[in-house]
């Protein structure tokens, strides 16, 4: 084994996910974050789940680590609700 | 259970939790201990470092009966530059006595073994329960909701994590504080403990603990890395507003520190199993929100944002159980349960967490000075640099070579400014 740099998926392919299909436990209201200017979750989201396409904010909750990063840094609201997963679906560590 | 009450509701078997529910368990109450996760620890990431008096706090020879990973006999810390490092390498081998001060952990294991002894104490421990809201009446927290269905207890003690959703319930929060937390980033990478001892220059049961500034793109903010056994807890934690600024992504910048000349060779040959994420409280006593209790409801560890960060000391899962064993004692002696909450700010005295937040009061301070992160590292290397160059030219005079080196990094005004800072803070 060697140690090399990780891209965003590659990080996020050594966890466990249990993905609660259809049912994304945090919610993103796209025509906020449309005027938001910082959009801080590009950059500070640990997993990368906010991401630009076509200059919209796509948020995807399938590789969330739960760490509530977006919950303290969204300031225009577009995050308009924030829960943790239903029991026993999302992030599970195992050696953290 | 007399009408299927309890005693107590703990919310999160992390170390807070788990510490208020053996606390309670032990003394005969009747205490369900309630976990998100699977299994405990299951949700939880931490850089991977205990102070142990706590545990021994909590009962004496709990230490040995805990599945620690190394103790911590080195304390490093390493200034980057691109592509050097200066490193002082503090080492201790009897660091702590007879109780040794702290050794590195590994949640999914210590937070299962915690709550496995809760449960043998005979507390209630239902894993996979998410807690969706509290029951209130007649102004007072009488239980919790989950699903459809509703328990309930004299008292819910609120060990939900840095992101308390149970304490913003309660009305004791208002809005969350993005200047009160960092986010960490952290992989943790296998590696042979022949390797890590060897690498490390450490007997198999020791281990090094090590903060390195200068990695961070001048954000402020520092990273950690902790030898475990069979692996390596690497990380950084990062101002979230400061990174938010810039426009690289935290984790481009943590996997530029993880392939720094400095830090790949200490991890070569390693496997990176695993990736997580967490925010830590970091302002310390000035984060602590101003209520932790009402009628039926009391806050502790993470959620009640219960950190000190100087730099050099790293501290939550130690003041989490502090503040669970404060919790459960007050518990204990509170006439009347539900109106524990003054003798839990009591307990946090006596035991003197509250002192010690106070002690590091304005040291978070210390971290706005932005040079710490960008020129001062690179300071230090330029002085290395210097004092071990030879090249067979005619020498500078050595005083008139490192003024040029300071001159470089600060000015004379900004250092006075810096220093002064960093006098106050302290």
């Amino acid at each position: 084994m060697t140690i090399k740099r990780l891209g965003p998926e590659e990080l996020l392919s050594l966890d466990k996910f249990a993905v609660d299909e259809g049912n994304p436990h945090i919610l993103v209201d796209k025509a906020i974050c449309a005027t938001c200017t910082p959009k801080a979750c590009l950059i500070v989201c640990p997993a990368r789940c906010y991401r630009l396409k076509d200059s919209e904010v796509n948020f995807e909750y399938a590789g969330c680590l739960e760490c509530g990063t977006c919950r303290v840094m969204c300031k225009d609201k577009g995050v308009t609700s924030w829960n943790y997963p239903r029991a026993s679906f999302g992030v599970t560590f195992r050696c953290s | 259970m007399a009408d299927d009450k309890f005693d107590a509701i703990v919310v999160g078997a992390g170390p807070a939790g788990s510490a208020c529910a053996y606390t309670l368990a032990k003394e005969g109450r009747s205490v369900l201990l309630l976990e998100r996760g699977n299994t405990a620890g299951s949700k939880n990431v931490s850089g991977g470092r205990l102070y142990t008096y706590a545990l021994e706090l909590l009962e004496e020879g709990m230490l040995q009966r805990a599945p620690l990973q190394r103790k911590i006999v080195r304390e490093q810390i390493m200034l980057l530059n691109e592509r050097g490092a200066t490193t002082v390498d503090y080492f201790n081998p009897d660091f702590g006595g007879e109780v040794p001060q702290s050794y590195s952990v590994v949640r999914s294991s210590l937070d299962e073994w915690f709550a496995a002894e809760v449960e043998e104490k005979g507390g209630m421990v239902a894993s996979g329960v998410v807690v969706d809201g509290l029951i209130e009446e007649n102004g007072k927290i009488v239980g919790i909701r989950s699903g459809e269905e509703d328990m309930r207890a004299d008292v819910v003690v609120a060990a939900d994590g840095v992101n308390s959703l149970l304490g913003q319930k309660a009305g004791l929060f208002p809005e969350v504080n993005s200047h009160a937390v960092g986010v960490g980033v952290k992989e943790t990478i296998e590696l042979p403990d022949s390797l890590i001892s060897a690498r490390f220059a450490l007997k198999d049961d020791e281990g090094a603990a090590r903060v390195a500034i200068g990695c961070t793109d001048g954000i402020s903010g520092g990273a950690f890395m902790y030898t475990n056994k069979g692996s390596i807890s690497l990380g950084i934690v990062f101002n979230p507003e400061q990174a938010a600024r810039q426009q690289r992504h935290i984790q481009d910048i943590f996997q530029d520190f993880k392939m720094h000349p400095a830090i790949q060779p200490l991890i070569e040959g390693g496997t990176s199993v695993e990736y997580g994420a967490h925010l830590v409280p970091e302002i310390g006593l000035n984060g602590i929100p101003k209520r932790l209790y009402r009628d039926g409801f009391v806050v502790v560890g993470d959620a009640a944002q219960l950190g000190i960060n100087t730099g050099l000391i790293i501290r939550g899962m130690d003041l989490a159980i502090v503040s669970g064993i404060a919790a459960g004692r007050a518990i204990l002696k509170s006439p009347v349960v539900a109106e524990c909450g003054a003798l839990y700010m009591q307990q946090l005295e006596e035991l003197l967490l509250l002192a010690n937040e106070r002690a590091y009061k304005n040291f978070h301070q210390i971290f706005e000075l932005s040079r710490i992160f960008g020129s001062y590292p690179l300071l230090a290397n330029d002085a290395m640099k210097f004092l071990f160059t030879v090249d067979g030219k005619q020498p500078k005079p050595m005083l008139k070579g490192l003024l040029e080196v300071v001159k470089k990094h600060a000015s004379f005004g900004q250092l006075a400014a810096d220093g002064w800072k960093a006098y106050r803070s302290i």
